[in-house]
């Protein structure tokens, strides 16, 4: 038979991370620096709370919106940790991780032919959840010299009149970019002046190792045009559970939950009983994973440096990102040629878009040990590759 | 110096996992100076913070037989001193591995090394329990160790993760 598929969706790049994933997954003993997720379990606290849940019974539909105990918990959560105070009633969502919150953004705040500004190198999914919502997409190309970090003139430059939403994603995958008060500062201006909302995907919140992490919707003004979107996975180490949420206005959650009550229902009941005890009683789970991962961070960061591969020195979530431009290759190119005689697995900086052309992502969310292993792997490769 | 004191539970949860450490890796995860921590180290000995340096064995896997023993150990306290005496009494024989002050239904938690059930046993019949202040003792015996010195002991876990993610 002839399959008819949706133009659309066939015209959709394949994620540039799968292709990867398919030549990785047939090399038997590869070692791997290439996970966006938490190498940590899920603290065995929350994880009883789940099963004690499932034990009650607790196994029913929850309201669209999510428990409200839960919601309650995200609310003084947010308060505490970034200054802003939502109604738990009107202004938060639960959804199924923040991947189901940046879609149902898109699709709420874009009409047709709108632009979405996407700085990259950032996640692999912004894109097509923009084009899907019959958005347009304006790429803005992050630059290493500015680690990263979105610039007032590239905000600006990227702006034309059908801009509607900028989507700003930090700390930043996969560069571990963040921007500090002063960078939100100087956006907020030209934000406010072309009237455009902000997806602020805040998923690595927890991660940040220069000071607390800044949201930009504690501007002044910034509230009402924010789409907060977070969740528990990489602050809780719980990315099996598909666990985020939405903060926001009222008239944009509201909207984005009578889409998600048609697509989904509500988020799983068993993982929002988790997360209540993730938000009560976390905080200290949060910050043992956190100062092991800056650890890592120093460490890695430190070994690159002996190497003299040049990185940026990244302050958050848990990436480093270093440039691989001085050997010629692409990055596809690099990675493959790194996983083929060495049998390491990182990704290239191209899997999250073309500005990342000349970089790999190298995750940290590895045992020392681990990355111990890989470093001295890609020692070697390097010097190889140095003697030509 | 003055920010490394505040460092120095973070150098202490370090080496507690891993005393093997090398001094020059641990300063560029802390994020310190390599020849300060050194320092630092030194100093937490000398202080007595940091009593010795110890390997988790699974003493199974050697083949070698030994029996473990807890003991609970019921006393009367001794006047001006407490359980102190007493306690330094038990701590003493080289076949007790620790020996706690313990709140609740009994005084003593003691651990006891021994090679056969029976060394153990004749410890507690012939030294311990003979002690004048010792009322009463109850004899538990480690069948398997699940976890000890917050190893997992009994199982290791693999990483099950996919090799990439985005």
């Amino acid at each position: 038979m002839k399959h008819r598929i949706s133009e659309v969706v066939s015209g959709l790049k394949p994620s540039g991370i799968r292709k990867f994933f398919d030549i990785v997954s047939e090399m038997k003993d590869a070692i791997s620096l290439g996970v966006g997720e938490p190498d940590f379990d899920t603290p065995w606290h929350i994880r009883d709370e789940g099963i004690y849940a499932l034990e009650k019974g607790k196994t029913f539909y929850t309201s669209n919106s999510g428990l409200m105990e839960l919601r309650k918990e995200i609310s003084v959560y947010t308060e505490r940790k970034l200054g802003v105070h939502y109604d738990p009633a009107k202004e938060a969502l639960i959804t199924v991780g923040g991947s189901e919150a940046i879609d149902l953004c898109c699709r709420v705040v874009l009409n047709p032919g709108d632009e979405a500004i996407i700085p990259q190198p950032s996640y692999v999914s912004y894109e097509p959840c923009a084009l899907l919502a019959g958005g347009r997409v304006k790429i803005i190309d992050l630059k290493e010299e500015n680690e990263f970090r979105l610039q007032p003139e590239e905000l600006e430059a990227a702006i034309t009149p059908r801009s509607r939403l900028l989507i700003l994603p930090y700390p930043n995958n996969p560069t571990g970019a963040i921007m500090e008060r002063s960078d939100l500062e100087k956006l907020v201006s030209i934000i406010e002046g072309h009237d455009l909302y902000v997806l602020s995907d805040e998923i690595y919140s927890e991660l940040s190792f220069k000071g607390d992490h800044v949201s930009i919707a504690s501007f002044p003004g910034m509230k009402e045009r924010t789409i907060l979107v977070n969740g528990f996975s990489k602050a809780y180490a719980m990315t099996g559970w598909r666990l985020g949420y939405a903060l926001g206005a009222s008239e944009i959650i509201s909207q984005m939950t009578k889409l998600h009550q048609y697509c989904i229902m509500c988020a799983p009941t068993t993982s929002q009983y988790a997360a209540i005890e993730a938000l009560k009683h976390g905080d200290q789970d949060v910050e043992e994973m956190r100062d092991a991962y800056n650890e890592r961070r120093r460490f890695l960061l430190h070994e690159f440096k002996e190497m003299g591969l040049p990185c940026f020195e990244p302050y958050g979530a848990f990436y480093i990102f270093p440039s691989i431009k001085e050997f010629g290759m692409s990055s596809e190119d690099f990675c493959t040629d790194l996983l083929m005689k060495k049998k390491v697995a990182v990704v290239p900086g191209t899997a999250f878009g073309e500005s990342g052309e000349g970089f790999v992502r190298i995750s940290y969310a590895y045992s020392i040990e681990s990355l111990k292993a890989a470093i001295s792997r890609i020692k070697e490769h390097i010097s190889a590759l140095r003697a030509g | 110096m003055g920010v490394l004191k505040e460092d120095r539970i973070k150098i202490l949860k370090s080496i507690e996992r891993d005393s093997k450490v090398n001094p020059k890796e641990l300063a560029i995860r802390l994020g310190v100076d390599e020849t300060e921590l050194i320092n630092e180290i030194q100093e937490m000995e000398t202080e007595g913070l940091i009593c010795g340096y110890l390997t988790v064995i699974d003493w199974d896997k050697t083949g070698d037989q030994t029996v473990t023993a807890l003991i609970e150990v019921r006393c009367s306290p001794q006047r001006g001193q407490g359980f102190d005496t007493i306690a330094e009494r038990i701590y003493k024989y080289p076949e007790v591995s620790s020996v706690y002050l313990i709140s609740g239904g009994f005084d003593l938690m003691v651990s006891l090394e021994g090679r056969t059930l029976k060394e153990v046993a004749s410890f507690v019949t012939d030294k311990l329990s003979p002690l004048e202040s010792v009322l009463s003792c109850a004899t538990h015996f480690i069948l398997k160790r699940y976890k000890d010195h917050g190893m997992m002991i009994a199982r290791k876990y693999a990483d099950e993760r996919m090799l990439i993610t985005p």
